[in-house]
């Protein structure tokens, strides 16, 4: 079977894992048009070549970031989040003050 | 030998159609009225009745491969019209009609075999889901029935009724469903397109297109530059990277999808047996063999690989519903690359560039739908982009108003 290198777990069978699509920016939900939320909910790149993904390790809940060709099949990286991610984003400031 | 026989043989004009059933090709040429890329089914089905019923001829159909090399010749050929949605029914309920003429109309046999189809249910949710399909098939002409256990013991003997935990409470019964042959559709349209003027060109890829104020003029291919009036764009699992080219994104991810057929056997099964729980379908077709489907890959690739895991939960699944089937042998296997839209409907109609007209988001479900596709499509160009009501629900901006067409729980696994 295939193998994917998980970044918390080491390597395992590729059907212990589940994609969860293309890392994309996400519109502030409060702000943005119906067709910019449409476009990142619904639309894709789709992309030939290697391309950013959400995948998460099924049996400990984890999610990381692979890098895979889309021709080949080929994984060419695995990472945790935090190396993209490396502070807090506040996606609304409208529901903090309905919150509060 | 009878006498009559031999007379064909001393016949100086036998046999009686001597050209080849597609033409010899030509040079690409400078301009056409009509480019469609893509040499699918639902390609040359465009082209076909934009010769036949609006006398457009000036088109040529662009191919990167060879006629029906795409997913037109690698699916299941389950025809069906038992939907869930209103927009669905009544689209695929055209199509069905459609091909049931299909193989007088070409003078060219496409092997149309009405067995009918049967999915099962096993829990109280499926049986309500079907109630609710029969009533919308009926409602737009199609054949479509609930039946109990006894009668679906009656229809199919072999059939497992309690597999694992499970046990059958009802099934859809399609009496419309029917196969035929996929190669022989693509051929039989080509067949009627280019002997109409139409110019099929294989091996000739489309790479990038000519584009002001967001029009497009022409299409550049690996052999040239070709002008043109207007564009459809008809390739499937590659939707995404020539929408790519001509500048926007789509809603759509593509998968592989995998599929199997066994050595032939003597025959013992009529309809088409589909059961969405374990995730497969089953058939046998006119020559004995099996063929067995399920879902697409569980992640994207544009790679036709096939894979040791699907062939093992598919065929695990597969002698879950009829056990005996252990001993048969595989034959042989492939994989498409299936165009997987949100709502599992299609992608047809206007593109955000002007005179460039989208087919696509087909997944694992458009062999069923290349007449009515076809024909819609035809209308849609030769009306200059009018777009045909049976077509308007799937048009691309749906996703933009939140109007999804949603044909999941009745395509998954059935297609
Ligand atoms: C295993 C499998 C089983 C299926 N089972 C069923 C089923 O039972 N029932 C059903 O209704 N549907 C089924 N489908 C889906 C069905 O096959 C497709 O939706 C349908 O065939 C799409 O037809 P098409 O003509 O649009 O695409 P295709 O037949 O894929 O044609 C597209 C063509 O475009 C060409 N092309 C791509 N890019 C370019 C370019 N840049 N320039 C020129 N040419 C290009 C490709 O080479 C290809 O030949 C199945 C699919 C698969 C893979």
């Amino acid at each position: 079977m295939k193998m994917m290198n998980c970044p918390l777990n080491g390597p395992r069978n590729i059907s212990e894992f589940v994609f969860g699509g293309e890392v994309r920016k996400q519109p502030d939900p409060d702000h943005c048009s119906d067709i910019e939320w449409a476009d990142y909910v619904f639309y894709s790149d789709n992309r030939l070549g290697i391309v950013t993904e959400w995948w998460l390790h099924a049996p400990s809940g984890y999610w990381f970031i692979a890098e895979r060709h889309t021709a080949t099949g080929e994984i060419q990286r695995t990472y945790d989040p935090s190396e993209i991610f490396n502070e807090r984003i506040e996606f609304s400031t409208v529901n903090k003050e309905v919150l509060a | 030998m009878p006498f009559a026989l031999l007379k064909f043989g001393i016949n100086k004009n036998f046999p009686f159609e001597r050209h080849a059933d597609l033409q010899a090709p030509k040079a690409l040429g400078s301009s056409y009225d009509v480019v469609i890329i893509g040499g699918g089914g639902h390609g040359v089905a465009a082209a076909y009745y934009l010769a036949k019923y609006h006398g457009i001829t000036n088109v040529a159909v662009l191919e990167k491969g060879y006629l029906g090399g795409g997913n037109t010749g690698r699916n299941t050929a389950v025809i069906r019209s038992n939907y869930l949605t209103p927009e669905g029914v009544h689209f695929y309920t055209e199509s069905v009609k459609l091909f049931t003429q299909l193989a007088n109309e070409f003078d060219f046999n496409i092997m149309y075999s009405q067995r009918g189809q049967l999915t099962l249910a096993y829990t109280d949710a499926a049986v309500r889901a079907f109630r609710q399909r029969v009533e919308v098939n009926k409602h737009f002409g199609g054949h479509t029935e609930l039946i109990g256990p006894t009668e679906i013991a009656e229809l199919i003997p072999c059939l497992n009724m309690h597999p694992g935990q499970l046990s059958v409470q009802a099934g859809l019964w399609h009496k419309d469903g029917a196969t035929a042959r996929h190669d022989a559709v693509a051929w039989g349209y080509a067949k009627g397109a280019t002997q109409r003027g139409v110019e099929l060109h294989q091996l000739t890829e489309a790479t990038d297109f000519i584009i002001k104020n967001g029009k497009v003029s022409g299409v550049i291919t690996n052999r040239g530059t070709v002008h043109c009036g207007c564009v459809v764009q008809a390739v499937a699992g590659f939707s995404s990277l020539l929408a790519a080219k001509a500048g926007f994104r789509m809603p759509i991810v593509s998968y592989p999808l995998q599929a199997m057929v066994t050595l032939p056997v003597k025959p013992f099964l009529g309809p088409m047996v589909s059961s969405p729980a374990h995730h497969c379908y089953v058939q046998q077709t006119g020559r004995g063999e099996i063929v067995i489907g399920g879902g697409s890959d569980p992640y994207p690739l544009y790679s036709t690989r096939s894979t040791l895991d699907l062939k093992e939960s598919l065929l695990a699944s597969t002698l879950e519903i009829f056990p005996f089937m252990a001993n048969f042998r595989l034959m042989r296997q492939w994989a498409g690359i299936t165009d997987m839209t949100p709502d599992y409907s299609p992608v047809m109609g206007l593109s955000p560039v002007e005179n460039y007209y989208l087919d696509a988001g087909w997944g694992t479900w458009g062999f069923k739908a290349t007449p009515i596709c076809g024909k819609t499509m035809a209308q849609l160009v030769a009306s200059g982009g009018k777009v045909p009501e049976l077509i308007a629900p799937f048009s691309m901006d749906r996703f933009e108003v939140f109007r999804q067409v949603n044909e999941m729980g009745a395509t998954a696994a059935s297609h």
